[in-house]
């Protein structure tokens, strides 16, 4: 478990130039690779352009056979429309703290773990460990109805606690991320506060926290799309569309305008584009990240 | 009680050093170890004792012995869930991995990797029912584009989410397209692994591309590629959100997945019972799979 290749943090950030030998001939041999390369990526970012394209059209027209491309007339409704007729503003607050409050204290609590893990030698360190990776293992569907019934007994049902509490008092891969980068950090500088003095807590916050940037930024990121996206426990604790996160409003959304699919367009571009933009900013380290650690929420 | 390790040979009153340390050890990891008990061990012993229970979430509980297996064992929603989910896995697994691979391979030493790079990622951090969405409008039968395209071909395509035999791979599809970049990008990391000295030094050999990337690049990318093989094996089994967006397990079931029958079950239902009992033969199959690779990789993969 503990040698899975890509989770070693040092094998890690790919940030090396574009640029390669070769000059003009290797361009050449290059040109055929880059026609399928293209076609490749035509095919995936197609989806979105269809999706804003769509957005710009009435009805008619998204229901026109054969489709035309560009929108004739362009129709700028829509987008107001679907962002008057669901909360999406609301939607849109209630994800994003969520979102904050989860990845600030998942990154608290692992990192403590972590260290405690990775550096105090403690009566039943290594088996509580290993449990922390098998949890790994247990899809969260399984333990779903159990949950389910254990919010409801603490009536949290419909409250965003449901959502923000277990992934923060419980990530067995951020403890594991997190233990992995704590050990790549020379144990020295701790030597020299152990023998100063200093408490373990000092040691944690003043040694080991700024030390851990690089490991926190990767499990930040991956924490963060993680619960951005996350649809399946906020569609089972959540109730009412004014607790909705984005994902679960575009959902009701879907629901209620069928196949207008101007306005589902419009709802979906509403939902995802302000997340691509963030992601064309960040994307180089947002994969690194992904890179580091291997792992994601798919 | 003796306290493991540190016990042996020291005197009984430990130091205050490790005193101190145990403390503060204990402090660390408390928040996570509640979480442990109150999110993991304590749900998954309930899910146990679930699996054998009749309850309604309501009413009196009631002890059934195997009954909940049995019946879903022998129901024919359950084996179309099952029987959908081992179907999808081998449609997305080998195909998306393998095109993943592919990717990876052309884009490694190219001008403009990290922009292709980011291109097929894009998906990876979309929300999944906005990707839904847009790929039930694309693959409608009378107005989606990819049936335009196609029958300006001559084909005379399926109706691909509503025909029983063409939804399963219409939702590989989609879940392909969706999750390609993160196989790209974790095959890309395995492939830093790859030393460029020795791939020359083959080729120099007389090897050609084919000799050198089974030879030299394969060993040394088994282990991210099984890697890849474990993740994408258990998260294929966890498949949900699309099926719940595109289809709601339809037509006629042929959609339907262990996690939506999980799902339906309990949350349409209120079978807890039986719907514990699925999520019970879910986990046995994730520990399953997960065990078979971890024995299987002893054989086929070369850790240097």
């Amino acid at each position: 478990m503990t040698e899975l290749a890509a989770t070693r943090p040092r094998a890690t950030t790919e940030t090396g130039t574009d640029e390669r030998p070769g000059g003009l001939g290797g361009f050449f041999r290059e040109v055929p690779l880059h026609v399928l390369l293209i076609v490749g990526a035509l095919f995936m970012v197609f989806p979105f352009v269809w999706m804003v394209l769509s957005a710009f059209k009435n009805m008619q027209q998204t229901l026109a056979v054969p489709p035309t491309f560009w929108p004739n007339p362009w129709v700028w409704s829509n987008v107001p429309e679907s962002l008057t007729a669901l909360p999406f503003g609301l939607a849109y607050w209630n994800s994003a703290y969520i979102v904050v409050l989860v990845v600030a204290l998942t990154l608290l609590t692992a990192s403590m773990a972590a260290y405690a893990f990775a550096r105090i030698d403690f009566p039943f360190s290594r088996p509580l460990f290993l449990l922390f990776l098998a949890t790994m293992m247990v899809p969260r569907q399984v333990t779903i109805i159990p949950l389910y019934i254990i919010m409801a007994r603490i009536g949290w049902i419909d409250s965003h606690l449901s959502i923000i509490v277990p992934p923060v008092l419980l990530n067995g891969f951020a403890i594991f991320l997190l233990r992995q980068f704590v050990m790549a950090i020379p144990i020295d500088l701790e030597e020299a506060a152990i023998l100063d003095g200093a408490s373990r807590w000092t040691i944690y916050r003043t040694i080991i926290l700024p030390l851990l940037k690089p490991g926190m930024a990767a499990l930040a990121i991956l924490t963060f799309l993680d619960t951005w996206n996350n649809f399946f426990t906020p569609l089972i604790f959540l109730n009412t569309p004014e607790k909705f996160t984005v994902p679960l409003l575009l959902n009701q959304f879907r629901s209620q305008f069928r196949i207008d699919y101007a306005h589902l367009m419009a709802g979906s571009a509403i939902a995802i584009v302000p997340v691509l933009l963030v992601y064309l900013i960040g994307q180089r380290s947002i994969i690194d990240s992904v890179a580091t650690s291997g792992l994601s929420g798919k | 009680m003796s306290v493991g390790k540190a016990g042996s040979g020291q005197p009984i009153a430990a130091s205050g050093r490790e005193r101190s340390d145990r403390l503060w050890a204990l402090l660390f990891v408390l928040p996570q170890a509640i979480g442990l008990l109150v999110f993991a061990l304590v749900p998954l012993v309930f899910s146990f004792v679930l699996g054998f229970m009749r309850w309604d979430g309501l009413g009196d509980k009631a002890w059934v012995g195997l009954a909940n297996f049995q019946k879903q064992l022998g129901d024919p929603e359950f084996r179309a869930a099952l029987r959908n989910t081992i179907v999808f896995t081998f449609l997305t697994v080998p195909i998306g991995l393998a095109l993943a691979l592919l990717v990876a391979l052309g884009v490694n030493k190219i001008r403009g990797r990290m922009v292709y790079r980011a291109l097929y990622f894009a998906p990876v951090v979309t929300s999944s029912v906005a990707v839904a969405m847009v790929w039930q409008y694309l693959l409608n039968g009378r107005f989606g584009l990819i049936n335009a395209w196609l029958r300006r071909f001559g084909m005379d395509p399926p109706d691909w989410l509503l025909d029983t035999r063409f939804v399963l791979p219409a939702i590989a599809l989609v879940t392909i397209w969706w999750t390609l970049g993160l196989n790209v990008v974790i095959f890309l990391a395995g492939l830093q692994n790859v030393p460029v000295p020795i791939q020359e030094a083959a080729r120099i050999d007389g090897a050609n591309s084919w000799r050198v990337f089974r030879d030299v690049t394969l060993p040394i990318l088994s282990p991210t590629i099984f890697f890849s093989v474990v993740i994408a094996i258990i998260s294929s089994l966890q498949t949900f959100d699309q099926i719940f967006v595109l289809t709601n397990g339809g037509p006629l079931d042929a959609s339907r997945t262990l996690v939506f029958h999980i799902y339906d079950l309990a949350f349409r239902d209120f079978s807890f019972g039986e719907s514990s009992a699925v999520a019970l033969i879910l986990f046995v199959l994730t520990l399953g799979v997960t065990l078979v690779q971890f024995w299987g990789q002893r054989r086929w993969v070369h850790y240097d």
